[in-house]
């Protein structure tokens, strides 16, 4: 079930030294611009998957692991807080 | 080491046979989703398989019905640690996809419809290992797990069966899919528990 | 942002499938009306689950404040609701998010929209108005299925500047004018209109969430003044 961005603010705490769901981010597949809270996210036990509310492709994928925590951010053309 | 928290248990029953390391049985079968679930009806459902020569053969749904189908009781474990004994499933093994496909890659990337990717082995599609199915537990596939078609490849972590399939494309290398880009196994043997790279 | 363990001190029955849950949590450094926490469980074998919940109430810097909703087939928040007891440890993680939340020094109105227990983080902006002795103007509606489904009823409906319209799905108490229903555009006539620039929250299930939006964007309301939280089940 798809949630909002802010779901992504406890994963990402401690990774970024700002507030990301505050955070403006570009979709670097169509070019929107939006707070990242406003993303659609698909939180699973496997990980947390950021897709851009406009085009619904792939912003963020966030996994937490044993040893730390993994994201992959090359959906974002940027990311500014 | 984190507190324990009493009397939490999660969802859990007791296992009658053994779990790969970690795992722990469950009777739900959890939803876990990377993206919106895809509305693909059977009508406009396509199957293809791409070989490193850019050959492409492609089945529909009737293609599918004509193919020899199999029932398929098995085990299946999901990296976030549960597992289900005794799934029901219904479909074509991908050995018959195959016999009238020449190539000499030796992997398999399987792509999904929503955009979804996971990299297997060729070898582990084959010999009986693996199934493109249409029903299971003798109902036809929900969109939320994975129909109308899902691949399942029960010897593996269950992110390697494709919910949404629509088909597969032969590397000669190993490329990593979604969940295998983002830190997991590169190949997810429960046994041996390859939960991550 | 480091894990912080966390006591339980206080539990009382919201509704027949609800509860609010008081932790003590040393470390914890209080937090923003709106915002909310992970909780992570851990079982006697090494099983984990996280979970996230908004904050009821933001009073105390060490203290957090949930109200959490069984969903029956959910692996945690039956738990939660079922077993869980005064002096039983589980683990926190925030405050967290910086979007859905009120500040006491906001002086524009604010137009509050919950469905369920989506009230939750709603009433920690009701509560952090009444604390703060803001006078900034408030409007609440509230979807529940029935009187009985409702979290904080009396509170809502005696909060000084705040106008709390109710929507009953299924079954409106005795007297009630509106016709049991999902809300529909009629149910915006009581709230802040386009004109009043709100600054717009909305909090509830996804479905919920999604209709909602779709009728204040419908009415005119600018989306980047309309603020959701939206919830799965678990």
């Amino acid at each position: 079930m798809a949630l909002d961005g802010n779901a992504l603010a406890g994963p990402l705490a401690g990774i970024y030294a700002f507030d990301v769901t505050t955070a403006r981010a570009r979709c670097a597949h169509c070019g929107v611009v939006a707070r990242l809270a406003r993303a659609l996210v698909f939180a699973s036990a496997m990980g947390i998957v950021a897709r851009c509310r406009a085009c619904e492709e792939v912003l963020l994928t966030v996994v937490e692991r044993p040893d730390g925590t993994s994201v992959s951010a090359r959906g974002l053309a940027w990311l500014r807080p | 080491m984190a507190i324990t928290t009493r009397g939490f248990g999660g969802r859990r029953a007791p296992a009658e046979k053994p779990l790969p390391p970690g795992q722990f049985l469950t009777e739900d079968f959890p939803v876990l989703s990377a993206g919106p679930t895809p509305n693909v009806d059977e009508a406009h459902w396509q199957f293809s398989v791409h070989t490193e020569s850019g050959e492409v053969r492609r089945w529909d749904w009737a293609a599918l019905m004509a193919m020899p189908v199999e029932d398929v009781t098995t085990d299946i474990h999901c990296v976030t640690r549960w597992s289900r004994f005794d799934t029901q499933w219904r479909g074509v093994s991908v050995d018959a996809f195959f016999e009238d496909v020449e190539s000499e890659a030796e992997f398999v990337m399987v792509h999904s419809y929503g955009g979804y990717t996971t990299n297997l082995p060729l070898e582990d599609l084959l010999d009986g290992k693996a199934w493109i199915t249409f029903e299971h537990g003798g109902e036809p596939l929900a969109p939320l797990h994975g129909g109308p078609v899902r691949l399942i490849v029960p010897h593996l972590y269950f992110w390697k069966s494709a919910k949404w399939v629509r088909g597969f494309v032969m590397q000669e290398h190993e490329e990593p899919g979604f969940w295998e880009q983002n830190g997991y196994h590169l190949y997810g043997d429960p046994w041996l528990e390859q939960r991550y790279a | 942002m480091t894990w912080l363990v966390a006591e339980v001190t206080e539990i009382v029955e919201v509704t027949a499938s609800a509860r609010a849950i008081t932790l003590r949590v040393p470390g914890f450094r209080g937090a923003l009306a709106g915002q909310h926490v992970d909780l992570r469980l851990t079982a006697d074998d090494g099983y984990q689950a996280v979970r996230s919940y908004s904050l009821a109430d933001t009073a105390l810097d060490d203290v957090v404040e949930l109200a959490v909703d069984r969903v029956d087939d959910g692996e945690v928040s039956p738990y939660l609701v079922d077993v869980l007891e005064v002096g039983d440890q589980m683990e926190v993680r925030g405050p967290l998010g910086g979007f859905f939340v009120w500040r006491p020094e906001n002086v524009e109105p604010v137009q509050l929209i919950a469905g369920g227990s989506g009230i939750v983080p709603l009433a920690a902006m009701v509560r952090a108005r009444r604390r703060a002795a803001s006078t900034a103007p408030f409007r609440l509606t509230y979807s529940v299925r029935s009187v009985a489904d409702a979290f904080f009823a009396e509170e809502l409906s005696a909060s000084a500047g705040v106008d709390t319209t109710w929507v009953y799905t299924r079954e409106p108490p005795p007297g009630h004018a509106r016709p049991a229903g999902r809300l529909a555009p009629a149910d915006l006539a009581s709230t802040f209109g386009p004109s009043q620039d709100p600054a717009v929250f909305v909090c509830g299930p996804t479905g919920f969430v999604e209709a909602a939006a779709a009728l204040l964007l419908d009415a005119g309301h600018d989306a980047a003044r309309i603020r959701t939280e939206r919830f799965g089940g678990a």
